[in-house]
């Protein structure tokens, strides 16, 4: 996985609350055994509404997502990340992220933003607006230059910021695995 | 090794010495949740890197592990602990035999998904329940039926549904695929520790009303994303009364209310339902096993970081009227005023409409949450001697080919069949609709499986979740029907 320290880019606006991992990615993509390929499914259901917004012109080349509350819930499908990363999304953008979908995103370089409420809504209100995820300051950087923190786990930052598998962390831990399967 | 192997390997109680022992009236009281991160505690966390757990069962199925397995086989690393790993196929698989008895794939690239599993089985020595085998089934019927599932263990599954498990009091959730990987590979996973809500059920369930309408009840109150970041835990007078494959119904849906695992105390129920299944511990060790579940439930006083509380005896038969688990109704109440605009747009309904008497076009009994026996035999208790409306299709599908032989012995499959019902083969079906089940464009659905997403059982088609009974009744109506007035 590359190294990611910013992402700075236009963002698509979404603003549909609990979008599940079923629109992201329908299971009937879900055939698949590689993951290759999935960015052209993306949302392919609601894609099939010509205005839909990442049908829109002004969706090209924008590496974050803003969407309602609850993204990514549902299916644990790890297929959602893999379609929003091979469309180009580097980072999604909401009040709230589902548990799964958020631990998928870290492994797959899209850096989920969870942002308080009213910096949520003002993301909602203006899309396209050109903004800055920072890993490094784990801040948000809005167009006025305002830096909203979030919250991002130590390890996931880590691993983005530096390009690490966290499988070569898990088996730098042999000794103890083995020291706990003994004792239990 | 050959599929169908079994699997002796994971102990009955795997980490028993590590529960929290000291004397008595010193010791600090305990959630479940609390005791199961203990004992599967490996690595705390640090600054540096959350806490690593060690996972006792980790279950497999053709859909979301391949990828892991390339990613093994790219470092070329073996599975590290195959005994306590096991595969089954369900999610993409056909619920139809062709004419030789042999499963009729839906296309060429579920066909390709079901081989590349048994492939990976074969290469990395997993025991595999393939499709042919008396043990295959929906992973989360199978796993408790076989005994594999027991109280006090850490399971995961890459399928969020595996919240199922907790039923047993065991600490189990879904997984992406990279973490399907890591657990190949390490029998671990990072996890960073949830926090914990106590869901407390109190009160006497009416008749008609089943553990679907309660799980419904629960997320209409806490939210899709209520449980979000959080285990649940299951309490209350209205849970223990639960049989074990109602609980499963009820653990299930947790990730339905956002939370990834949902937890119910181990009980007399719970043993009783476990002693003798193939690979539940025998003699000394099933005494020692169950002894050592005994001290698995909340202690008195322990806290909880959120709770919930709610009155069985209110609920209702719960329908969804929207297009995610928490847009649900009594089954003869109005949709809300303030409901979601999209979704009743999707779903071609109206704020402040009452459902009860809308014609649907299929019937769908079947799903992780409910294809067991009891809820088979809830919806034979309505079909028997009764007829699929006209035009309607309905479709039964067992859990397992266990349910199947079970509900065939006991006579269901002919209750369904004479209705004009379909009896298919073990699978997940029209739940995920990847196996060429599945609605039509516009098609309404009354499902007893659990997402009522758009297009979750088919591009274009709507789903209403129920329970099997309000199912069967909306089968043989061919219109939604309060269940209890078709039952004696």
């Amino acid at each position: 996985m590359k190294p990611i320290r910013t992402v700075t880019s236009k963002t698509v606006v979404l603003p549909v609350d609990n979008v599940d991992t079923d629109q992201i990615i329908p299971a009937r993509f879900l055939t698949i055994t590689t993951k290759e390929g999935l960015g052209e499914n993306l949302f392919a259901d609601w894609r099939r509404a010509p205005d839909f917004v990442l049908n829109r012109a002004e969706a090209k080349g924008a590496q974050v997502l803003v969407a309602g509350e609850n993204f990514g819930c549902g299916s644990s499908r790890e297929h959602a990340p893999w379609a929003l990363v091979g469309f180009g999304f580097r980072a999604v953008v909401s009040r709230s992220i589902a548990d799964i979908f958020k631990g998928n995103a870290v492994k797959n370089g899209l850096v989920p933003v969870e942002v308080p409420d009213d910096v949520h809504r003002a993301l909602l209100d203006h899309p396209g607006w050109v903004v800055t995820v920072d890993l490094e300051k784990k801040v948000l950087v809005l167009p006025d230059g305002r830096e909203v923190g979030f919250p991002i786990d130590g390890f996931a930052r880590h691993c983005l910021l530096h390009g690490i598998d966290p499988l070569d962390f898990l088996r730098e831990q042999e000794e103890k695995i083995r020291a706990y399967e003994a004792s239990a | 090794m050959t599929e169908g192997t079994p699997i002796n390997a994971v102990g009955p109680h795997p980490h028993g010495s590590r529960s929290a022992r000291a004397p008595l009236g010193l010791r600090t009281p305990l959630t479940l949740f609390e005791k199961l991160w203990r004992r599967h505690l490996v690595v705390p966390g640090t600054d540096e890197h959350p806490p690593v757990v060690y996972i006792d069962l980790h279950l497999i199925h053709e859909v979301t592990s391949p990828q892991a397995f390339s990613e093994l086989e790219a470092r070329g690393l073996p599975v590290r602990r195959p005994e306590r790993t096991a595969a089954t196929m369900d999610h993409s698989t056909p619920t139809v035999l062709d004419e030789k008895g042999r499963p009729r794939f839906f296309n060429r690239e579920t066909e390709d998904q079901v081989s590349t599993l048994r492939r990976n089985c074969e290469k990395f020595g997993i025991p595999l329940y393939a499709l042919g085998d008396a043990r295959q089934g929906i992973v989360h019927v199978i796993g408790p039926e076989l005994g594999l599932t027991r109280p006090g263990m850490t399971i995961v599954c890459g399928d969020s549904h595996t919240s199922t498990h907790g039923a047993f009091g065991a600490w189990a959730f879904g997984i992406g695929t990279t973490e399907v990987g890591h657990v190949l590979a390490t029998q671990c996973l990072l996890q960073s520790k949830p926090k914990t809500f106590e869901v407390r059920v109190d009160g006497k369930l009416g008749p008609g009303v089943t553990a679907k309408d309660l799980i419904l009840a629960i997320i209409r109150k806490i939210g899709v994303d209520g449980g979000v970041g959080h285990v649940i835990e299951y309490t209350g007078s209205a849970i223990e009364t639960l049989s074990m494959e109602e609980r499963m119904t009820v653990a299930n849906m947790s990730i339905e209310g956002g939370a990834r695992a949902g937890l119910i105390a181990p009980d007399e129920t719970t043993f009783q339902y476990l002693e003798g299944r193939p690979h539940s511990p025998q003699g000394e060790d099933w005494d020692n096993a169950v002894s050592d579940w005994k001290s698995l439930p909340t202690d008195p006083g322990a806290s909880f970081d959120r709770t919930a509380s709610l009155d069985a005896s209110t609920f209702e038969p719960m329908i969804t009227y929207g297009t995610n688990p928490g847009m649900s109704v009594g089954i003869g109440e109005a949709i809300p005023a303030n409901a979601n605009e999209k979704a009743l747009r999707y779903m071609g309904v109206n704020a402040g409409e009452r459902l009860l008497g809308k014609p649907v076009d299929v019937v769908f009994i079947g799903s992780c949450t409910n294809s067991r026996m009891s809820d088979l035999r809830l919806a034979a208790s309505v079909m028997k001697g009764r007829r699929v409306a006209k035009g309607v299709r309905a479709l039964v599908v067992p859990g397992s080919q266990e349910v199947k032989r079970l509900a065939s012995a006991e006579g269901l499959d002919r209750i369904f069949l004479e209705a004009g019902a379909e009896w298919r083969e073990p699978g997940c079906s029209m739940c995920i609709a990847m196996n060429g089940d599945q609605l039509s464009p516009g098609e309404l659905a009354i499902s007893t499986s659990n997402r009522n997403f758009e297009g979750r059982q088919g591009k274009g088609g709507r789903t209403i979740l129920a329970s099997p009974l309000t199912a069967a009744a909306a089968a043989v109506t061919g219109k939604i029907t309060d269940a209890r007035t078709l039952l004696e």
